[in-house]
């Protein structure tokens, strides 16, 4: 009796009570939540365009934060002398972005187009390889220390009552929604975005109807590119930029399963439930077991889901003709 | 076969003798002290200043006297990513060649190894990590947990915080939190927390981060519900620069954070800048260059392009604490060859090297480390109760400045629960204790 009165009637009694302090955790979550799907919905864009489950994609978050922060220290690369000219975070974002560019049109050339038309399993497996490669690339270029990131997004938290928000929860929260509306509109409404979904359905379609798949390959692993860099900055502003960046991606696949592999707002909604889910379960419910369950919460909450949907929240529904 | 197969035939034969030709090989006469290292992986950005600064006291010994006493050191990393299977898998492959000891360089490591030793007979250096009952010599004589444990540590954290506060007594009523990572290491404190919080009547809380620790705002959420009167974290890697971050966010007064001797490093407060001014950590040896010894490896290691890593990098903590290993291993081995007479000592003989560590002032001057409080090891105390200092971190100047004197540990409490807890180690594992007497 008293082990389910702990379980189950004190958290809800301890929310009750204290709603204001409830309000402060689901809005926490939310905003955690916003920081996962940054990261989910380079998953989903590469997911989308070829069907292939990027294992890199922590990686490229990884490897554009750190060459934002060699441009704007000034670093030469390979030598870690910074005798360059520091660069204005603007400006620093921009080549980064061409650099970021430019590593799509090498993922295309090196890694892609030999394995046209080969098994998923096998363009997932080349994935895994280039994830150690660009680790190792990124190390030797830039540097394996922690390096500090502060592209001017503000910091610092005010009251509202006695909720406290953090002002960089609310630019992140911001740059996401931007983010998302600029992707819709880009899958939704343009050519190339038709063309991306077509390739996604059949790479051999695609092509028989005139869809150059190399440059459509190159442009989604741009845009995925730019993802990973706005990913990068976010997580880098937060922890520093160093080597555990690329562990972010494991925050996303709860977000993927649960909001499905190939929807956008499956990633942004996706995200926000496992947020708001895992500080919910962390704080009401952590201190029954010593806590630190929110990791694993996730992906339980995950499967729960799973169960019912397994194309997850807002995946295409999976239909075999006979 | 085909062209291709053939090719990767090739590349792989040659990779495989490329590997077998690059093992190092150890003459009879020299001294191997292997490195447990972890140059990649998360939580790299730290084990490489600690693994240069164990690679160049080594070099230093080598290139200015000629190794120790003569007798030339080969030092052979292996690379264990700070990965526990990978570690073990090392200390498998390296035992072979004889250490004259092993520095497993992680608490998860030295737990697998621990029963490992008793059978190869190879002494285990845990310097201020491992496991803290290992201080207990007569159950663990294989294992060397000097200059101090986690639990001295924390005895110390609570000293300093009852200083500030205005003495033992004072802690009645306040509100400790204790963050720590989700890990054998990080909760090593906790059972003497726990202990300490009953005897001095503070409020105690304990707050797991999940590694790596890049998402901590549920953990934020409970303290900014408790409102602790001070943090204590035992951290590692990326953990403590989100937590130093997140204190910073919530206007969480710096100088009331106090992170353990592996939260207390140049990489963990840099990436929160100047919000990180005012972070307090535990040390157990002084930051920054300057020292006799610095002069040393410079002019021996660095200006004779031998350096493991960046000269300008020396001054760091990680550094001087990989540094300090081999110092400790390096006066151990003098010990047994001068008690013995041997060139290069057996692991029996490494072991009475260590449990005749007796490092005075004078040794320290010679050392080239001026300052530092003598220490003594013996059969029954692996730990020799070290005290500990207290550093502040420098935003604006990036350096620590030491803010305490030398807090001694409270060895009246933390030796009966080290004693009880080896006694349980024992008991659970058929081991007959060691005379010391």
């Amino acid at each position: 009796m008293e082990f389910l009165n702990l379980v189950l009637v004190a958290p809800i009694v301890d929310m009750i009570e204290y709603p204001s302090f409830f309000i402060e955790v689901v809005f926490g979550g939310l905003m955690s939540g916003v920081m996962y799907s940054l990261v989910a919905l380079g998953f989903v864009l590469i997911f989308k365009a070829s069907g292939v489950f990027n294992f890199s994609q922590g990686v490229f978050a990884l490897f554009a934060a750190l060459t934002l922060v060699g441009l704007m220290t000034g670093t030469v690369p390979f030598t870690l002398n910074k005798s360059l000219p520091e660069l204005p975070a603007w400006v620093a974002i921009i080549l980064t972005f061409i650099v970021m560019i430019g590593l799509a049109i090498a993922v295309e050339r090196i890694v892609l187009r030999p394995l046209v038309n080969q098994d998923h399993i096998i363009m997932f497996m080349s994935t895994i390889g280039l994830a150690f490669v660009l680790e190792g690339l990124g190390d030797t270029i830039w540097g394996s220390e922690v390096k500090a990131l502060d592209v001017g997004i503000p910091t610092g938290n005010f009251l509202i009552g006695e909720i406290q928000i953090q002002i960089f929860d609310l630019w992140a929260a911001g740059i996401a929604a931007f983010l998302v509306v600029v992707l819709a509109v880009f899958f939704q409404y343009t050519r190339t975005g038709r063309a991306l979904r077509a390739v996604a359905d059949d790479h051999q379609a695609a092509l028989s109807v005139g869809i150059p798949l190399k440059n459509i390959w190159i442009i989604v692993w741009s845009v995925a590119g730019l993802v990973a860099l706005v990913a990068g900055i976010m997580w880098g502003s937060k922890s520093g930029v160093q080597f555990s960046l690329s562990l972010i991606a494991l925050k996303a696949l709860p977000v993927l399963i649960l909001g499905g592999f190939t929807s956008v707002p499956g990633a942004i909604v996706g995200g926000l439930i496992i947020g708001v889910g895992e500080k919910v379960a962390e704080v009401y419910w952590g201190p029954l077991v010593d806590g630190a369950i929110e990791n694993w919460f996730a992906y339980v909450l995950a499967l729960v889901f799973l169960l019912f949907r397994p194309q997850g929240l807002f995946g295409d529904k999976i239909i075999e003709r006979v | 076969m085909n062209i291709k197969r053939l090719g990767i035939g090739v590349l792989t034969g040659l990779g495989l003798t490329t590997m077998v030709a690059t093992e190092i090989a150890i003459a009879a006469d020299q001294i191997f002290v292997p490195g447990l290292v972890y140059r990649t992986g998360p939580y790299a950005p730290n084990g490489i200043p600690f693994a240069n600064g164990m690679q160049d006291y080594l070099t230093l010994i080598n290139e200015r006297d000629g190794g120790i006493n003569g007798v030339k050191i080969v030092h052979e990393e292996c690379e264990t990513g700070y990965n526990t299977k990978v570690g073990v898998e090392c200390y498998e492959k390296l035992k072979s060649k004889k250490p004259v000891t092993v520095i497993p360089n992680s608490t998860g490591i030295t737990y697998q190894l621990i029963p490992k030793s008793y059978k190869d007979n190879i002494p285990l250096l845990t310097m201020g990590y491992g496991r803290t009952s290992a201080a207990v010599g007569s159950v663990f004589p294989w294992v060397f947990n000097f200059p101090a444990t986690y639990w001295s540590q924390a005895t110390a954290v609570i000293s300093y915080i009852a200083g500030k506060e205005g003495g033992l007594a004072s802690l009645k009523g306040k509100k400790i939190v204790h963050i720590y990572h989700n890990s054998a290491y990080g909760k090593e404190a906790n059972p003497t927390l726990k202990v300490m919080a009953e005897k001095f009547g503070f409020n105690l809380t304990l707050l797991a981060v999940d590694h790596p620790g890049q998402e901590q705002k549920a953990t934020w959420l409970q303290i900014r519900r408790k409102k602790p009167d001070w943090i204590f974290m035992s951290g590692w890697g990326v953990m403590n620069q989100v937590a130093v971050k997140e204190a910073a966010a919530q206007g969480f007064p710096m100088d009331k954070f106090i992170g353990n001797w592996w939260s207390g490093s140049e990489n963990d407060v840099i990436p929160a800048g100047s919000k990180a001014d005012g972070y307090i950590a535990a040390t157990f040896h002084t930051p920054g260059g300057g020292t006799k010894l610095h002069a040393d490896i410079k002019k021996y290691v660095y200006d004779k392009g031998l350096g493991g890593g960046d000269l300008s990098r020396t001054g760091e903590v990680l550094y001087i604490r990989g540094m300090l290993n081999h110092v400790f291993v390096v006066e151990a081995v003098r010990n047994a060859q001068k008690h013995f007479n041997v060139k290069v000592p057996n692991g029996a003989q490494m072991q009475w090297g260590y449990e005749n560590t007796n490092v005075t002032s004078a040794d320290w001057e010679r050392i080239g480390l001026p300052g530092y409080p003598p220490i003594k090891v013996s059969c029954n105390d692996h730990e020799g109760g070290h005290p500990v200092l207290f550093q502040q971190w420098n935003a604006s100047a990036k350096t620590w400045k030491v803010v305490s004197d030398w807090v001694p540990v409270m060895k009246d409490l933390v030796r009966p629960l080290m004693e009880a807890d080896a006694a349980k180690f024992a008991k659970e594992n058929n081991i007959t204790p060691k005379s010391c007497s």
